[in-house]
C-alpha cells in the first residue's frame, strides 16, 4: 500500500469530497495560492479554482461568519484556521452561530461546517500559539469536535466531518503534518464518535487523543519490556465521547490513566474521570490518574516547555502509580 | 434604476402594515408587564418606515437578516403573525417551537435568517447569505440590518472588507437610533457620520432619512439594484428613532421626554396617514376601518398565542443536532 503524509490525507479528503459535492468550498488564509500555511490544501486551487479555493485576509470572524451563513443558504463550508490558537476571535459565530442556529431556528435551519486546523503546541511557540482547546468546544452542544491521531485516521474522518450536517470541529497538529501511514487509496470513511482501540493491553487502560497520544505508545513500549501491558484507546472524538469503549476497556484492566495536552480544570480528563466513577465505580482498583499539561500558560524558554508539557516519563510515573508498581 | 411608483395602493399597504406592527409591539409590551412574555423583548415602535420602505424594494427570494429587535421584520415578509407572538410566548406553535424567544425568530419559508442576539453577530450571516446566492448564481440581494451600535464591533468592519473584496450582493443598513443601549452615537466614536465608515471599504454608502417610508425606499431600491446587477455591497445609514427603552427594563434617563416628542411628530404612520388623507387615497372612515381590522387582527396574535401549549419537556433535545440518534449525556 502506498504511504502517504497527514497533510496529504487531509488534501486528499477535501479533494475527493469537493469532486462529490460542487457545494462544498474551502476558504482561510493562505489555503489557495501559498498551497495553505502548512500545505494541507497543497494543490486544490489548481483543481477547483478561485471559486472554491479562496484566500482570506486575516479576518477569521468575518470569513468564519460569513461561511456559517454561506451554510444557512445551501453551501457546506470548510474553514480553516492557520491554528485554533487564531479561532478565538471567531468563537462568537462558532459557538453562537454556528453551534445554536438549528436550536434557535426550532430546526429551521442546519450547519454543514468544518472548522479545521492545528490545536495544541508545536514546538517553543510561546503563550498564544500553544493552546489545546479541544475541551473549549466540546464543552458545546451543538457542536461535535473530532481529533485524529495519524494520516489514516485524518482521512477518514474528515470525510465523515464534511458529509456531517452538523458543524464539525477538526483538529490537527502541526507536528502531525509530516507524519507518513499507509492510506489506501480506495474510499472509506471513519465515523464521528467512535472511540478506536490502539493496542490492545491487560493491565492498564490509557486513554488519550491528538499527537499526544505518541507519548502514550512511547510509555507503552517501555513499561512493556517492564511487564506492563497497556491498553491504549484513541478518543478519535471528543464531542460526542465513545464512553462505552473507555468503560469495557476500565472494566478489564481496572485501572485508568488519562494523558491529553490541555489545561487540566474541566479538560476531556476530568469528564472521562466523572463518567468512569459512574459508571465503573466497583471496578477501579485504583485512583484515576489524569496526565495533562501544566495549570500555567505554555512558556517559551526550553526548560519551561519541557516541565509543561506531558511526556513519557510522566505517563509512566502515573501507570506504575496506579499499578502499584515501583 | 427600476423605481416603483409609490401608488394609493402602496400608501394604504403601508398605512396598514406599520400600524399593525406598532400595535402587535404595543400588545407585546402589555403581555411581557403581564408576566405572559418574558426575558427580553426590544421594540421597533417608531423604526417602521425602514422596515416599510425596504420591502417595496425586494424581490421574491430577497433575504433579510437583522438583531434582536426583529418580531415586525418576519410580519413584514410573510410569516403568520400569530406564530411569532405564539414566540415571544414560549409557545410551541411559535416560529422556532418557543425554543427561540423574543430575539430568534426564523422563517427560512419566508427567507428571514434571525432574529440575532449578539450586536453585530448577524452583519457576517448576511454577507455569507448573499455569498452563497452569489456562489449559486441566484439572482437574490440580502439586506442586512443593524443598529447605530453594532458598527463599533469588528464583525462589522471584517464583513464590509471581505463584502467589498469579494462583491456580495448584500446591502448593510445600519438603523441609527441614536442610541446603543444608552449610549448616544456621540459618545460611542470620534465622528458622528456613520455612513462614512463605507468609505474607507471603498463601498457605495450614504445616509437616509428613515422616519418616511418613501425615503427609505428610494435608498434601498438604488442599493438592491446595484447588489443585484453585480455592483456589490452598499452600506445605508438610515436615521431613525425609537419610541420605546432599548428593551422593557430602560429608565431612559439618556434622554428627555422633549426628544422623543420631536421625533413623534414626524411619526412614519402619522406622515403617511397625512399623504392618504391629503391626497384622498382614502377617507378618515376608511382609515377608521383598517384601525378597526388591525385591532382583531392583534387580538388574534394574543388568542393564538394564548391558546397554545408550551412545548413539551420531552422536545428539549430536539433540533440541536441533524444526527438523529445523537448521544446527549444525561448522567
Amino acid at each position: 500500500m502506498r504511504t502517504i503524509q497527514f497533510r496529504e490525507a487531509i488534501a486528499e479528503a477535501m479533494s475527493e469530497e469537493m469532486r462529490l459535492d460542487p457545494n462544498i468550498f474551502l476558504c482561510g488564509e493562505e489555503v489557495a495560492e501559498y498551497n495553505g500555511a502548512y500545505k494541507a490544501s497543497k494543490g486544490m486551487l489548481d483543481e477547483f479554482g478561485p471559486k472554491r479555493v479562496l484566500d482570506t485576509p486575516i479576518s477569521e470572524l468575518g470569513f468564519s461568519g460569513i461561511s456559517i451563513g454561506a451554510a444557512m443558504n445551501g453551501l457546506r463550508p470548510i474553514v480553516e484556521f492557520m491554528t485554533f490558537n487564531f479561532s478565538l476571535v471567531a468563537i462568537d459565530q462558532i459557538i453562537n452561530n454556528a453551534a445554536k442556529m438549528k436550536q434557535m431556528s426550532g430546526g429551521q435551519f442546519n450547519i454543514p461546517i468544518v472548522f479545521r486546523g492545528p490545536t495544541a503546541s508545536a514546538g517553543q511557540l510561546g503563550a498564544t500559539h500553544s493552546q489545546a482547546f479541544e475541551s473549549w468546544f466540546a464543552n458545546t452542544p451543538g457542536l461535535k469536535v473530532v481529533i485524529p491521531s495519524n494520516p489514516y485516521d485524518a482521512k477518514g474522518l474528515l470525510k465523515s466531518a464534511i458529509r456531517d450536517n452538523d458543524p464539525v470541529i477538526f483538529m490537527e497538529s502541526e507536528q502531525m503534518y509530516g507524519d507518513k501511514m499507509e492510506v489506501p487509496e480506495e474510499e472509506y470513511l471513519i465515523p464521528i464518535g467512535k472511540a478506536d482501540v490502539k493496542r490492545v493491553g491487560t493491565d492498564v487502560t490509557i486513554v488519550s487523543f491528538g499527537k499526544i497520544i505518541k507519548v502514550a505508545y512511547e510509555a507503552a513500549d517501555i513499561l512493556a519490556e517492564e511487564g506492563i501491558s497497556c491498553e491504549i484507546i484513541d478518543l478519535r472524538t471528543v464531542r460526542p465521547i465513545d464512553y462505552d469503549t473507555v468503560i469495557e476497556s476500565v472494566k478489564k484492566t481496572n485501572r485508568l490513566v488519562m494523558l491529553e495536552e490541555a489545561w487540566p480544570l474541566g479538560n476531556i480528563s476530568t469528564e472521562i474521570t466523572y463518567m468512569v466513577q459512574k459508571r465503573a465505580f466497583d471496578y477501579l482498583d485504583a485512583p484515576i490518574i489524569r496526565v495533562c499539561s501544566a495549570d500555567t500558560p505554555m512558556a517559551y524558554a526550553p526548560t519551561l516547555v519541557e516541565e509543561y508539557l506531558p511526556n513519557a516519563q510522566r505517563l509512566i510515573e502515573a501507570i506504575k502509580s496506579v499499578s502499584y508498581a515501583k | 434604476m427600476s423605481v416603483k411608483k409609490i401608488t394609493g395602493e402602496v400608501y394604504l399597504k403601508w398605512y396598514e402594515d406599520m400600524l399593525f406592527w406598532r400595535k402587535f409591539e404595543d400588545k407585546a409590551a402589555a403581555l411581557y408587564i403581564q408576566q405572559k412574555i418574558r426575558g427580553f423583548l426590544h421594540l421597533y415602535n417608531g423604526q417602521e418606515a425602514i422596515l416599510a420602505g425596504s420591502l417595496l424594494a425586494m424581490n421574491p427570494g430577497d433575504k433579510m437578516i437583522t438583531a434582536y429587535r426583529n418580531h415586525v421584520q418576519p410580519i413584514g415578509m410573510g410569516v403568520d403573525p400569530r406564530r411569532v407572538m405564539a414566540e415571544l410566548m414560549g409557545k410551541d406553535t411559535g416560529t422556532s417551537h418557543g425554543k427561540g424567544g423574543s430575539m430568534h425568530i426564523f422563517s427560512k419559508e419566508h427567507h428571514f435568517y434571525g432574529g440575532h442576539g449578539i450586536v453585530g453577530g448577524q452583519i457576517p450571516l448576511g454577507a455569507g447569505l448573499a455569498f452563497a446566492d452569489k456562489y449559486l448564481e441566484n439572482p437574490n440581494v440580502t439586506l442586512t440590518y443593524m443598529g447605530d451600535g453594532a458598527v463599533r464591533q469588528g464583525a462589522f468592519h471584517e464583513t464590509l472588507n471581505l463584502a467589498a473584496m469579494w462583491q456580495l450582493p448584500v446591502v448593510f443598513i445600519i438603523e441609527n437610533n441614536g442610541y446603543a443601549m444608552g449610549t448616544s452615537v456621540e459618545r460611542s466614536a470620534n465622528h458622528g457620520d456613520i455612513w462614512k465608515l463605507g468609505l474607507g471599504y471603498n463601498i457605495p454608502c450614504g445616509p437616509v432619512e428613515g422616519m418616511n417610508p418613501v425615503n427609505v425606499y428610494k435608498g434601498v431600491q438604488e442599493a438592491v439594484d446595484r447588489a443585484r446587477s453585480g455592483g456589490g455591497p452598499s452600506l445605508l445609514e438610515i436615521k431613525t428613532y425609537r419610541y420605546k427603552g432599548h428593551s422593557m427594563s430602560d429608565a431612559q434617563h439618556y434622554r428627555t421626554k422633549d426628544e422623543v416628542a420631536e421625533y413623534q411628530k414626524i411619526d412614519p404612520i402619522t406622515q403617511v396617514k397625512d399623504v392618504i388623507l391629503k391626497k384622498k387615497y382614502a377617507s378618515s372612515a376608511e382609515l377608521e376601518e383598517i384601525d378597526a381590522r388591525v385591532k382583531v387582527k392583534v387580538n388574534e396574535c394574543v388568542e393564538f398565542g394564548e391558546e397554545s401549549p408550551f412545548p413539551d419537556a420531552s422536545s428539549l433535545y430536539k433540533h440541536i443536532y441533524d444526527q438523529e440518534n445523537y448521544p446527549f449525556i444525561k448522567e
